[in-house]
């Protein structure tokens, strides 16, 4: 088995809330002091790999895009059992969109050549979009299945089930394929001590634009197709009412007289 | 990208009824078109969906194309876009707005790549930009963080928009529309994917979407048997239980019962977060709801910048006695 896993660093998602700040200026989000983290998201879609590859045996290539990877952050999933790690990183293919990034990253699956399955995360923590991984199957005319929560292959052919609103569905896909993972997956393994020895000696290829035959008015801000015009956060009113009381039992029972009062309940 | 006109929307149903959220985007469609005074389509698709169209156009819709197939009876990307190319192709529709559901999200992204143009997806807000006429499409990102508003350069300008977002017309039954169909044209040996089977993993009793009440636990409540109190709640409020994502990775509730960014989007009556710290990821699912109660040992807890009544305190004391006085006043 041939296969490509699409993730990407972003700020730490799981950061407080409090922290979180934009940059009017430049329409981007800040996370002062925090440092970023290979996408959760992502990190799923690693598992369903390595899952894949533990029955199946094979090879694991991961791609990631960006600017200013650290590589200590960007070296994970090779720390948790990925093969090679190929970066995208250069200027002029940040501050891009998704049809950007998707084409950006199709480039490198087909210069890679071989592939059996596609794997990205249902969307990015960063931008919620929920695009790259769909995008990559239509700018490579290959069938695709969103949101898996399980994977089986044989024969050619991959069994996912896929999350839906009220459970899940079997589809039977004929490979290759692009598969996007959900969290429903279950938590991606923790790199071994062996591991992440083996990720610090080995060096990620590195690919510009030009090694992906991607003119400039394709790539990054000049190819966007979609602009962000305002980046806010939304205002909370914050108008909580603390109910107390001597005991939390005593608060309790306010509460219900409060939501009582108010026609809540 | 000026040939472009109207505003088309992408109706799914269901048991033969329109879904509450074709009629969220017809309601959101209709208001767009006549706002840019253009007019409003709907596209139902599947088998046996002609009855719709008269539903569609009860629900605001000027025109609706409808195409029927048996190879639509499931949905599969590649029939599915096949018929919307077709569809989008003949009717070029300025604005496309879809539901942000299991289909939508995966139908509307792969179907503006085919296009060549661009998409929003999970949208809570679509408005017309008063100078350019561009629609300004509005999605939460950085998992509920922030807000972003995004404006395409292409056409058509697709959307999809958040369940319970947007408000749906009272439905007319006078209203007059045309309807017209349209032939799939489908080739079988296309369609590279199969469903084996579908399996509902819904919790009993009353949905989550439709509940006026939930009750919703997070990671503190510590396992399945906290959860069985919730319920108790929830049945005495005649409402239903839901979680944040620890609780269904963990398997101490249904991953089906999950409320966030990545699970359900409720917006109910009532909601009491029991043990919820607060993640703007879990506060995307239920922003929505009129009334948020927090209980919550940390003062600090984000839920509580949220709620409109907050208990500081242990939810295993404080639930209890809740619960008990709450029956006493259901009772009185």
């Amino acid at each position: 088995m041939k296969l490509i896993v699409c993730v990407k660093q972003v700020i730490d998602p799981e950061a407080p809330p409090a922290s979180f700040m934009i940059d009017s200026s430049n329409n981007q989000a800040m996370l002062p002091g925090v440092p970023p983290v290979i996408d959760p998201y992502g990190e799923y879609a690693v598992e369903a790999a390595l899952r894949v590859k533990d029955t199946q045996g094979g090879n694991i290539t991961a791609i990631s895009l960006g600017a200013n990877l650290l590589r200590e952050v960007i070296k994970k999933p090779l720390a948790m059992g990925a093969d090679e790690l190929v970066l995208l990183e250069d200027e002029t293919l940040t501050d891009g969109d998704s049809w950007t990034t998707a084409c950006a990253l199709a480039a490198a699956i087909k210069k890679i050549g071989e592939y059996d399955i596609i794997l990205c995360g249902r969307e990015s923590s960063d931008t919620n979009a929920g695009q790259v991984g769909s995008a990559i199957a239509e700018l490579l005319g290959l069938p695709g299945v969103t949101l898996a929560r399980k994977i089986e292959v044989s024969d050619s052919k991959a069994k996912v089930e896929r999350v839906t609103a009220d459970g899940y569905e079997t589809i039977e896909v004929s490979l290759p394929a692009v598969i996007t993972v959900s969290n429903e997956i279950g938590e991606p393994r923790y790199p071994t001590i062996k591991g992440i020895m083996a990720a610090k000696k080995k060096e990620p290829l590195i690919w510009k634009s030009a090694d992906l035959g991607l003119e400039p008015s394709q790539a990054g801000a000049a190819g966007r197709r979609s602009q962000v015009t305002r980046l806010f956060q939304p205002v909370h009113e914050g108008k909580c009412e603390m109910i107390e009381g001597d005991t939390p039992e005593e608060a309790a029972v306010s509460l219900a007289q409060k939501l009582r009062e108010a026609k809540a309940i | 990208m000026t040939e472009n006109k109207g505003v088309m929307v992408y109706c799914e149903s269901t048991g033969g009824r329109l879904a509450a959220i074709a009629t969220e985007g017809l309601g959101c469609g209709r208001k767009l078109a006549d706002e840019i005074g253009q007019e409003l389509s709907a596209v139902v698709a599947g088998t046996e969906v002609e009855s719709l169209a008269n539903q569609a156009i009860s629900f605001g819709a000027d025109k609706v194309y409808v195409i029927e197939d048996p190879l639509l009876k499931d949905y599969h990307a590649d029939s599915y876009l096949a018929v919307m190319e077709k569809v989008v192709k003949e009717a070029k529709p300025q604005i496309l707005i879809l539901g942000q559901t299991t289909i939508g999200r995966d139908l509307a992204p792969r179907l503006a790549f085919r296009l060549e143009t661009a998409v929003t997806l999970d949208c809570i807000e679509l408005a017309i930009d008063a100078e350019s006429k561009r629609l300004l499409q509005t999605k939460p990102v950085y998992g509920g963080n922030a807000l972003a508003v995004f404006m395409s350069d292409t056409d058509p300008q697709i959307a999809t928009i958040r369940t319970k977002a947007m408000t749906p017309l009272p439905p007319d039954t006078s209203r007059k529309g045309e309807i017209i169909k349209i032939d799939a044209g489908l080739d079988p040996s296309a369609i590279r994917t199969r469903v084996l089977d579908k399996v509902v993993e819904e919790a009993e009793g009353i949905k989550l979407e439709d509940a006026e009440a939930v009750i919703a636990g997070g990671r503190g409540i510590g396992g399945a048997e906290g959860f069985q109190q919730l319920a108790e709640l929830a049945q005495l409020l005649k409402g239903a239980v839901g979680a944040t994502r620890p609780p269904c990775d963990n398997g101490w509730v249904p991953d089906t019962v999950q409320i966030g960014l990545t699970g359900k989007i409720i917006a109910p009556e009532l909601y009491i977060a029991v043990a919820i710290s607060g993640s703007s990821q879990h506060l995307s699912g239920c922003s929505g709801s009129k009334t948020v109660v927090a209980i919550n040992k940390d003062a600090e807890a984000n839920i509580f910048r949220e709620a409109r009544f907050g208990v500081v305190g242990d939810w295993k004391k404080v639930l209890p006695a809740f619960t008990e006085k709450v029956k006493e006043l259901l009772a009185s």
